[in-house]
């Protein structure tokens, strides 16, 4: 119990401080900090999308980065017609519609994808949703309208009917809530009674089937969940960067979203958040020093993997301990 | 008695070795089955094929008289077949409690439900809490089901099949790897299942199949060589030799 409060005494502080600082940057002068605390935020949602399948489910998809690929295309490809002409039907400047598509377009990639993948299992598995991954980002980077390789400005944001996200501060907020809904969400699905069989089916798929589950359809539903919300945060990375290249939904994405989320501590609220935020400002303090820093932060994320089981909540969880 | 199980011209081929030969047997309702046979008569990959996760090459098996010769074995645990396992099978990382919780659940129709916490359904959690009571694991509900000790394991194990709530229940040598004491306590919480569950049991321990078995199938490579209530397989000659004599 104790270890439960201080759990979520660390799970608000940290959210706490990741609301507060940004505007205080902003306001005293350093507008790029807080810039760089919206990606953050925006890659937490996407690395809780993960976690929900990686982490509760067992599912360790290597594919993630294609639902943020095609979350911002759901933004940019109706806003370029909606500019440009031609495709009445998708052309349109509203997020609400924006947010729909890139829900709905992901969600349905993963009830496909997902319904294939899940027949495999462990390494297979992996390579199967990276596979998948990879046809969506040579299905992009084959289509010219749309920049192909070159990728695609997003000339205009979604619009809101409230809030107007060509505002920094505003779009890290709305971000930011987007984030605690998304953090909120997963923790009610994987507490839920759904969640339990996802768990229980992680930890031991044949007493799960033995005592009555189609373990496969819990977690095609947990699959597509992620997936719409992966998808989700891609359309607000798509308004955060106001561009869109197929190289966002590359396999080596898929891949940093992965580390995010062991590196923080899979099956835990706040373990991708941590992750992400570790990976992002650990990304830009290194790449200032230095032009080679894959190098030290490859060696970094390896040293976290071997030495601190559970990510950095379980070293939180072993001091305790 | 209704027949509630009947298994007709099961057989199945492992490359050269028949792991069942053409089983035909009726388990009735209410009763207290068990199937003995020497190491490698097939008892595990009988079970294996009643539960689904193994399917025959031929034969049919029939629930309250239904072909559930197809069904994969989430859905028979459904129609109410459900399986203990010989070697422990348990979800380690959840607790003890969480573990019961999940068979209750599985009782209760489907899991598509995801905006209750599982863990406050009090009712849920109340069952659960009571079939630990039922085995004496009320003391370890919190525990995760890892640290629990081996003969833990086995009677949790036993209570997890049974908490489905599943008529007919398979149980894979329940006593496996427990000292007498043990043994003997799970043989007095069988005991006191009787009349209310089906119960098939595949066990090594010749005093409890025999303390417990209304009737007793002889399983030698992979063949039902003879089936009868204790008495008459204790006489007959045929097991003595290819089974009983061995032991004893």
């Amino acid at each position: 119990m104790a270890l439960l409060e201080r759990h979520r005494w660390i799970t608000l502080t940290v959210m706490a401080a990741l609301l507060i600082l940004p505007p205080i940057f902003l306001w005293t002068g350093n507008e790029f900090y807080l810039l760089l605390a919206t990606r953050l935020v925006i890659l937490g949602i996407a690395a809780t999308s993960l976690n929900l399948v990686l982490g509760y489910g067992g599912m360790i998809s290597f594919g993630h980065a294609a639902y943020i690929g095609i979350g911002a295309y759901a933004v940019g490809i109706p806003v370029y017609h909606q500019t440009y002409g031609g495709f009445g039907f998708i052309a349109s400047y509203s997020g609400a519609f924006h947010i729909l598509l890139a829900v709905l377009v992901s969600a349905l990639f993963a009830l496909i994808t997902g319904a294939i993948s899940l027949r495999t299992k462990g390494v297979y598995f992996i390579m199967i949703t990276m596979a998948f991954a990879q046809m969506a980002f040579y299905f992009f980077l084959s289509i010219d309208e749309y920049g192909g390789d070159d990728g695609l400005v997003i000339d205009i944001r979604s619009a809101l009917p409230v809030g107007n996200l060509d505002d920094p501060l505003q779009l890290f907020l709305i971000s930011y809530a987007a984030l605690v809904a998304a953090m909120l969400l997963v923790r009610m699905i994987v507490n839920s009674r759904f969640g339990m069989v996802l768990q229980g089916a992680k930890g031991n798929n044949e007493r799960l089937v033995t005592l009555g589950y189609n373990t496969y359809l819990y977690r095609l539903t947990a699959y597509v969940i992620s997936g719409a919300m992966c998808g989700f945060a891609g359309a607000l990375l798509g308004n955060f960067t106001t561009f869109i290249s197929p190289e966002m939904m590359g396999w080596s994405r898929s891949g940093e979203l992965m580390f995010m989320v062991i590196l923080g501590g899979t099956a835990t609220t706040l373990g991708p958040v941590l992750g992400s935020a570790v990976f992002i400002l650990l990304e830009e303090f290194l790449s200032g020093i230095t032009v080679f820093w894959h190098l030290p932060f490859g060696l970094m994320l390896i040293g976290v993997v071997l030495f601190a089981r559970g990510g950095l909540m379980g070293i939180v969880q072993r001091r305790r301990g | 008695m209704a027949a509630l199980l009947e298994i007709d011209g099961l057989s199945k081929k492992f490359g050269g070795i028949r792991a069942t030969d053409d089983v035909n047997l009726t388990i009735e309702k209410g009763h207290f089955h068990a199937i003995i046979g020497p190491n490698g008569a097939g008892k595990t990959t009988l079970i294996a094929q009643l539960a689904g996760s193994l399917q025959p090459d031929r034969g049919t098996i029939r629930l309250n008289g239904r072909d559930i010769t197809a069904k994969p074995a989430h859905a028979r645990a459904r129609l109410g077949i459900t399986r203990s396992f010989q070697i422990t099978s348990l979800v380690m990382d959840l607790s003890v409690l969480d573990n019961v919780a999940l068979a209750i659940q599985a009782r209760q129709g489907h899991s598509f439900r995801m905006i209750r916490a599982a863990r406050k359904i009090d009712d849920l959690r109340g069952q659960a809490r009571a079939v630990l009571a039922q085995v004496g694991l009320a003391g370890r509900a919190g525990a995760a089901a890892r640290a629990l000790s081996h003969g833990e394991h086995r009677v949790l194990e036993i209570a997890i099949s049974l908490a489905t709530g599943a008529p007919l229940v398979l149980l894979d040598e329940p006593m496996a790897g427990l000292g007498p004491q043990e043994s003997a306590r799970i043989v007095a919480f069988l005991k006191s299942l009787k009349g209310q569950r089906t119960i098939l049991l595949i066990e090594h321990d010749m005093d409890a199949v025999f303390a417990l078995a209304d009737r007793i199938s002889v399983l030698v490579y992979g063949r039902i060589i003879a089936t009868g209530p204790p008495e008459e397989i204790r006489a007959n000659d045929a097991v003595r030799h290819a089974y009983l004599g061995e032991e004893e």
